[in-house]
């Protein structure tokens, strides 16, 4: 049987649907691939980086079989080097700066680095060793990207680095948020224990503001970084919401990355609310749990969505239908409180607002009705308001508002990654969170040796 | 760690990696960007009496559109003067004085030519000479290069002359071009090297364009051949470095040069012999920026083996190098197909049927699936299918045992010789 036509969704074996479905490259092909980059000097894929990788020199190191040199010179600029080989949408990023979209076709420079990163998984190496200690002490709220890679970097400065993590496991969304199919828990537990052998110290569970005080935080270290991510979905306004059969895509898929698969979607129709990463992998999830028909409807159009091109073609090859123009309104139960429906506005676009997308309105008498299993919303991330408002931070509307070094209005605390996300730009990413994280890290390096100068 | 530090005698480096006498060690400004990008030494572009170099003076070769598979050229000695690469020595040795910083050279064959010049390098610092008996075209002609490094008199009697004056270790650098390096590597020695290197550029034309009929590359019409270098020589180089090394007469230690593209290439050279590497080809195609992995990857390879020191590679695959007539006769290798990884591209049968021994039959089994079987009986373990498979894993060559004990054609034939009785004929 061809590959294509092989069955991608197993009605019977769940667990396979997600396995990773892209398979890693064959040590020939990344050899092959790796000796088709030219090696360009100053490279534009380089730029096109937020974390700045040395690719060239990486791809080079697979040409000559330094894996080791390879995985090193990845993950040096990037701690989370081998979630984002899988997740970040490189057409936008490297890739789509390769010198040799011009002639022929890009180098598969993702793939290239999973393949690097897997060997140093596959071969269990340490790569990196802290750096001497300096004495300075540093708390980071949330082992996500940001987090890990804020403490990575200080650790290598010197830093005492303790990171409190509210979840039962480190990694962020890496670890609870981006569907296994992509990016396996293994991948990003092998990061959290490249930054743990620096001597890292990460407190599971344990949340800021309820186990500890951030006041008790700002007494005990002499810088704070705050990298908590966003929040849960947030609430659709409408009716029936709190019905049985209705999700935040987040808990939903984080239920498919730590518990086990059960039978209950098979045969079900879903449908899912926004278009966005989460929608896709919220959608992708469904059609992976065997679900019958998985909708995705989105009040404006494929143009204003922000999902990734790649994202948009991985859930049309699954199978996932897309309703534009289709606003929700209310979600309607059965006798025993189980969704059993959906009713829908359509709507049409008006003049562009504040973030440059055309606004949606309904256009009147068109409510339908969908019949539906299951309601997942995917319409965003809520802010952690409280956490913000215990440690007197300025912000706007949730977002924590930071200098071009990152720091807050609190001069001893930091922040970076989905915590500073602005509204209206486009996806948040692994990759740009990772580098603010790094750039911290530099940030509280500097304010620490112009102080011990002038002291 | 390893350690990577390397002493060619006597000349020490940080690393085994220098660059080769060509356009990359042409002035002190190049030598100083290598050694901040990590390379551990450098053999200054040969100087000698001014010259004058012609332009389009370079070519390459590339194979199925991998460019630069080997590099040509017909570039001379250094055109610059003297002096002024004198003054540019002083100043890189003196910015980095653990580097090592060889001066090459070529004059006419004349003794009192070799102690001036001999004596103005030593001068400025350098930490040893490297003699160009190597280069193949242009200084040829005048008596110098490689028509002097053909001649193992003349290599021995410059290399005396060299060694009168000389105060550093003098390293004599030799050429290709002749049927057996061993001849003057011997002549060097005898002559009093404390090292030799080798090898210098291949004579080469590297094409003729089909429409204008002009030579690749040409200087206004006209050609004249070249030197090849670049990764199509390696394989030429290594054998040239196994060679002297193990040679008896031969005990200088050498630095090997020839398509070292990588830290592989380099462990190569090093495990036949050679005490460091210089690399040229591949520094001008990617620029001075590949050291790193080079460094990188021989250390990582000798952490990988849990080998401490460089020192302990040089040489340790030599005594595996040895001559035809001492190999086992009875030692039986034939191809295995496996059938689950093999794509049916039917490559290895072809190449079997057409030019080697008609032993991979092309089958169908139960279901009228396609399959290929090696009929070992009548395989003679040659490994072309095994060469020309483009699958990893889909043929291996396995070895079987033999029902007779090793045996070489010099034990046979000397069995032969001392007792008329024995049967000779176990092999068949
Ligand atoms: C479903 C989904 C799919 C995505 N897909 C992609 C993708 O394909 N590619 C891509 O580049 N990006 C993707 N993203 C975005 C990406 O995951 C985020 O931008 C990135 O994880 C942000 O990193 P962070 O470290 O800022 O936050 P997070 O990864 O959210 O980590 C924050 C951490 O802080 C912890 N925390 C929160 N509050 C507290 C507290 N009070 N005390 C202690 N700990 C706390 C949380 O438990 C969490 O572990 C996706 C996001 C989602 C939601
Ligand atoms: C353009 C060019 C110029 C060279 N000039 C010299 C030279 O002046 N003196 C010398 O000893 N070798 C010279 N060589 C030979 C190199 O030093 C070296 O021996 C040879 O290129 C093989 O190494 P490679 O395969 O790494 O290039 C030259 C090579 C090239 C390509
Ligand atoms: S590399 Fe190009 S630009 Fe530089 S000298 Fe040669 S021909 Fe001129």
């Amino acid at each position: 049987m061809a590959k294509s036509e092989m069955a991608r969704i197993s009605l019977t074996d769940l667990k396979r649907n997600f396995q990773e479905v892209e398979p890693g490259l064959t040590g020939r092909e990344a050899v092959e691939e790796a000796n088709r980059c030219l090696y360009c000097y100053d490279a534009p894929c380089i730029q096109a980086c937020p974390t700045g990788i040395d690719i060239p020199t990486f791809i080079k190191k697979i040409a000559s079989g330094n894996l080791k040199g390879s995985a090193t010179t990845i993950m040096s600029a990037n701690p989370v080097g081998a979630s984002c080989a899988r997740v970040c949408p490189t057409e936008e990023l490297c890739e789509g700066a390769c010198v040799l979209n011009h002639s022929t076709k890009p180098i598969m420079i993702g793939d290239l680095q999973r393949h690097a990163t897997n060997w140093a998984i596959q071969n269990e190496q340490v790569l990196f060793h802290k750096g001497a200690s300096n004495g300075r002490t540093v708390a980071i709220i949330g082992s996500g990207p940001a987090g890990l890679s804020a403490a990575r970097e200080l650790a290598l400065l010197g830093y005492k680095v303790t990171i409190f993590e509210a979840s039962d496991k480190a990694g962020g969304l890496n670890t609870y948020g981006i569907v296994s199919f992509r990016l396996p828990q293994q991948i990003s537990f092998w990061e959290v224990e490249q930054v743990k052998s620096l001597d890292v110290e990460i407190l599971t569970n344990t949340t800021v503001g309820k186990d500890i005080s951030a006041e008790e935080l700002q007494n005990s270290y002499d810088f704070i970084v705050l990298a908590a991510g966003m929040a849960h979905v947030p609430n659709l306004g409408i009716e029936g919401e709190e019905l049985d059969g209705v999700y935040d895509a987040i808990e939903f898929v984080k239920e498919t990355k730590t518990k086990q698969l059960t039978n209950e979607f098979v045969g079900k129709n879903v449908v899912v609310i926004g278009a966005g990463n989460t929608a896709i992998d919220g959608a992708t999830c469904s059609v992976r749990l065997g679900a019958e028909n998985v909708k995705i409807l989105y009040r404006r159009t494929q143009v204003e969505m922000s999902a990734y091109d790649f994202e948009y073609e991985f859930a049309k090859q699954d199978g996932v239908e897309f309703r534009w123009l289709t606003q929700p309104t209310k979600i309607i139960g059965d006798e025993n409180g189980r969704v059993k429906a959906i009713e829908c506005l359509k709507m049409e676009l008006g003049e562009p607002n504040e973030d440059g997308r055309r606004r949606p309105a309904p256009v009147n008498g068109t409510e339908f009705m969908i019949p539906v299993d299951a309601v997942i919303k995917a319409i965003g991330q809520t802010r952690h308001q409280s956490l913000i408002d215990q440690f007197n931070l300025e912000q706007i509307n949730g977002v924590v508002q930071i200098s071009e070094t990152y720091q807050t209005s609190d001069p001893n605390v930091y922040a970076c990654g989905d915590v500073v996300f602005g509204k209206g730009k486009g996806e948040a990413m692994v990759v740009t969170a990772a580098q603010q994280g790094k750039n911290v890290a530099y940030a509280i390096h500097h304010q620490y040796e112009k102080n011990s100068v002038t002291a | 760690m390893a350690d990577l530090s390397t002493n060619v005698a006597g000349i020490k480096s940080p690393n085994p990696f220098w660059l080769a006498s060509a356009p990359p060690t042409n002035s002190g400004y190049q030598v100083q960007r290598a050694f901040e990008a990590g390379w551990g030494g450098a053999v200054w572009k040969t100087l000698g009496d001014p010259i004058l170099n012609v332009t389009s003076r370079f070519a390459a070769v590339s194979f199925n559109g991998q460019r630069v598979a080997g590099f040509n050229n017909i570039e001379l000695i250094t055109d610059r003067p003297l002096e002024v690469n004198l003054k540019e020595i002083y100043e890189t040795k003196k910015k980095f004085p653990n580097h090592a910083v060889v001066a090459s050279l070529m004059v006419e064959p004349k003794q009192e030519k070799w102690h001036e010049i001999v004596k103005r390098v030593e001068e400025v610092g350098v930490d040893g000479l490297e003699l160009n008996f190597g280069c193949p075209h242009g200084m040829a002609e005048r008596g110098m290069g490689s028509a002097s490094g053909q001649v193992p008199e003349l290599v021995e009697k410059q290399t005396y002359w060299v060694k009168e004056a000389a105060q550093t270790p003098v390293i004599v650098k030799l050429t290709p071009n002749i049927t057996d390096i061993t001849s003057t590597a011997e002549a060097a020695v005898r002559g009093g090297a404390d090292a030799v290197s080798m090898i210098n550029t291949i004579n080469s034309l590297a094409g003729v364009d089909l429409d204008s009929w002009n030579t690749i590359p040409h200087v206004g019409g006209k050609g004249a051949h070249g030197g090849y270098c670049g990764p199509a020589v390696k394989p030429i180089a290594l054998n040239m470095v196994a060679d002297c090394a193990r040679h008896p007469n031969i005990n200088v230690p050498i630095s090997g040069i020839g398509g070292i593209s990588d830290w592989k290439n380099a462990v190569e050279f090093m495990l036949m012999g050679a005490s460091g590497v210089q690399v040229c080809t591949a520094a001008m195609h990617h620029g001075f920026r590949i050291v790193e992995d080079m460094i990188e990857g021989l250390n990582n390879y000798l952490d990988g083996k849990g080998i401490a020191s460089l020192s302990e590679i040089i040489g340790a695959a030599v005594p595996k190098y040895s001559e035809w007539g001492n190999l086992d006769l009875n030692y039986k290798i034939v191809a295995k197909i496996n059938n689950d990884v093999c794509i049916n591209c039917n490559k290895c049968h072809i190449a079997c049927e057409d030019t080697s021994h008609q032993c991979i039959d092309m089958l169908k089994d139960g279901s009228g699936n396609s399959y290929l079987e090696v009929r070992e009986e009548d395989c003679v373990g040659c490994n072309l299918c095994s060469i020309v498979c483009p699958v990893d894993g889909a043929i291996d060559m396995i070895e079987i045992e033999s029902e007779h004990p090793p045996m070489s054609w010099n034990e046979r034939q000397a069995a032969f010789t001392s007792n008329q009785s024995y049967n000779p004929d176990p092999v068949k």
